[in-house]
């Protein structure tokens, strides 16, 4: 029954659903829109997507990302026109040497050649960055757990050089660490074990994986990476973006074609850019868009020569961390295996935070993981270590062995830390005998699930899928970006706010991860500190949830008429 | 503020009333500084150091003063002018039908 729907799916015929009933304390306008009625022009005031086929999807897929308010649209614009032409001012000012030049400049004798710093990266840096650059790398003393310490700084000049007054901020509650399970702390199994794994082992690894750098604890780590995912067999990197960076080269070259998502992660771009393979990009968890890709290649072939293309890979990410959005996984396998394409997953922030056994994004969904033909993911987020993986059949392991980049040049996992993932690892399967990853598992989707509604219902704009632990709260205008984290931090919260050019010029945000080391009461905390500070900078945008709303106001009287 | 004003008869009246007004001083003063640190926010002005906020301060209020200034000096002419037109249209009309039917 599957493979019929999703043929019928793919063949273009608009499928009717019955409407499904809309979530009690959710989203108020739960639009049906089958994904090909494409013709009728309709402006919703947010986008919610549903499943396009109930049987692909086993719980309903809720998502939304709510349409920028015009007048915020605006006034955002504004804000950064204004503060352009102050950003020329300066410049002009440093340009005659009214003011001093505190940042790298062009020699004398260089002024006639092509200029380094005139594109509008680093005019952006200089005149915009710099001014709330107070709001990053602040530097933490204590273990990234749910609290933490910060150092406290401060500028004499605005942000240019910063002082360290000795003084510590205790117990900062933190929001912004991917620390979805909570495996960040200093006490504990794995802190024993990989003290213990120090005494043994030391360190450093002093080699490359190919020389004299593999350990039997590698080889046990790939093991139960293995068995954590379900496929035959997997390799471990000492870094995780490196995985994505120097493994995609060994896996696709020229003549090969990479479709990948608009909002891939940066090291999945390098890494597809650097096998030299032809790209192509489609809208973001976007099937249509991804079909219509897929067809194309499969059609034309090859640019100049119409051969057929060598392998077609599929890039796509587990979770989004900048939009908070869950790729849509059954639609993707079911277009991969009719195209017979190749599917990369990129699991970095998905594995160990989404489904019922914290296997991942494919645990989420209930699908098989030989499906996926290569899965790759981070230590760094769920296991409290750093590092990647990438497991898959054992041919494609093998092979990966011998020609990765990484296998071959970078030095290997240090042993602390592939012994914190073993027994993190261990301990979410409920392998160490204890139920305490089990637990992990039930608070982190609770706190999310929490988290999510009261932001809704307080009225923020917050994108991304109800389930997904990345929580992006829009601020959209420039100088709220740099108000909110400095407002965050005197209620003693830390969070990361995110501007240009890590998202859209016009949609800065804020981003919390939640943990599972976060009790009720830290999450009470900062909510309250969240709403307090939404109503000074007046960050309640939606306009969804009105406060005491029934949902019977007249933008639902609309909305549901213009279905 | 106007209930406070009428309680004035006793002296203990009179402190309360004294800090209602207070009270309500400190409130708009409150309110008009949170006015205007929202017009920081919205404008970007925030970030910038303080003598480029007065530089721009001082450019906006200029070119408002202006705008009330020649409102004030233009805008009762125009509408006089304006409705003068408009009457004349009203009066002229049933005047030259009459005129073209004797």
């Amino acid at each position: 029954m599957t493979q019929n729907s999703s043929s019928k799916l793919l063949n273009g015929d608009a499928l009717h659903r019955t409407k499904q009933d809309t979530k009690a304390g959710g989203n108020g306008f739960v639009k049906n829109h089958c994904l090909f009625r494409q013709k009728r022009y309709r402006r919703p005031a947010e986008k919610s997507h549903h499943a396009s086929c109930t049987s692909l999807y086993k719980k309903p897929f809720m998502e939304s990302f709510e349409e920028t308010p015009l007048l915020v649209a605006v006034l955002t614009y504004m804000g950064y026109g204004i503060l352009t032409i102050f950003g020329y001012l300066r410049d002009f000012l440093r340009d005659w040497k009214f003011e001093k030049c505190h940042l790298a400049r062009e020699r004398e004798e260089q002024k006639a050649f092509v200029p380094l710093y005139q594109d509008f990266e680093n005019f952006y840096t200089r005149n915009l960055y710099m001014r709330i650059r107070d709001n990053w790398n602040r530097p933490i003393c204590s273990v990234p757990g749910a609290k933490m310490n910060l150092m406290e700084r401060v500028t004499p000049d605005y942000n240019w050089t910063f002082e360290h007054t000795g003084n510590v901020l205790k117990d900062v509650i933190n929001m912004g660490s991917y620390n979805y399970l909570g495996f960040a702390e200093n006490t504990g199994t794995c802190a024993d074990t990989a003290s213990e794994c120090t005494v043994k082992y030391g360190v450093g690894m002093s080699s490359t994986r190919q020389e004299i750098g593999n350990l039997d604890k590698h080889e046990e780590l790939e093991e139960l990476v293995a068995r954590f995912l379900g496929v035959e067999s997997s390799m471990a990197f000492g870094m995780g973006f490196a995985t994505n960076s120097m493994n995609i080269p060994a896996l696709t070259g020229k003549g090969c074609l990479i479709l990948s998502d608009e909002l891939n992660h940066a090291s999945l771009v390098l890494g597809a850019r650097l096998s030299g393979s032809t790209i192509r990009v489609f809208k973001h968890n976007n099937m249509q868009s991804l079909e219509k890709l897929l067809r194309d290649a499969i059609v034309h072939g090859q640019p100049r020569t119409h051969r057929p293309w060598k392998k077609i890979l599929i890039v796509v990410e587990g979770i989004y961390s900048m939009e908070g959005s869950i790729v849509r996984l059954p639609e993707v396998l079911a277009l991969k295996k009719k195209y017979k394409a190749y599917l990369y997953l990129d699991e970095a922030h998905s594995i160990g935070a989404l489904g019922p056994r914290g296997r991942g994004v494919v645990d989420y969904f209930g699908l098989d993981p030989s499906d996926v033909d290569i899965m790759m993911g981070t230590f760094t987020k769920s296991f409290g270590a750093a590092g990647g993986y990438i497991g898959g059949k054992k041919e494609l392991i093998d092979y990966l062995r011998i020609h990765s980049h990484s296998a071959v040049y970078a030095t290997s996992m240090s042993p602390p830390i592939t012994q914190q993932i073993i027994t993190s690892m261990k301990c979410i399967m409920g392998e160490d005998g204890t139920t305490l990853g089990q637990e992990r598992l039930c608070q982190l989707s609770e706190n999310t699930t929490y988290f999510r509604r009261r932001l809704h219902e307080m009225g923020f704009i917050i994108y991304g899928n109800n389930d997904s632990p990345v929580v992006p709260l829009m601020l959209y205008m420039p100088a709220k970006i740099g108000a909110f984290g400095r407002e965050m931090l005197k209620r003693n919260i830390g969070t990361v706010v995110v501007g240009f050019p890590a998202t859209p010029i016009s949609e800065s945000r804020a981003r919390f991860c939640v943990s599972a080391a976060h009790t009720r009461e830290m999450l009470d905390t900062a909510l309250n500190a969240i709403s307090e500070v939404g109503d000074l900078l007046q960050l309640k945008y939606s306009r969804k949830h009105r406060r005491g709303s029934e949902g019977t106001d007249c933008f639902s009287f609309l909305e549901g008429h213009q279905d | 503020m106007k209930g406070s004003l009428t309680l004035l008869s006793s002296p203990a009246a009179r402190s309360t009333a004294v800090s209602f007004l207070r009270m309500d001083m400190k409130n708009m003063r409150e309110y008009v500084g949170w006015l205007y640190y929202q017009y920081l926010l919205v404008t970007g002005i925030y970030v910038l150091e303080p003598w480029e906020q007065s530089i721009f301060n001082s450019i906006l209020f200029t070119m408002v003063a202006m705008v009330i200034y020649t409102s004030y000096v233009f805008v009762p002419i125009h509408v006089q002018l304006a409705l003068e037109f408009f009457s004349e249209l009203v009066r002229g009309q049933p005047e030259s039908t009459v005129a073209l039917m004797n």
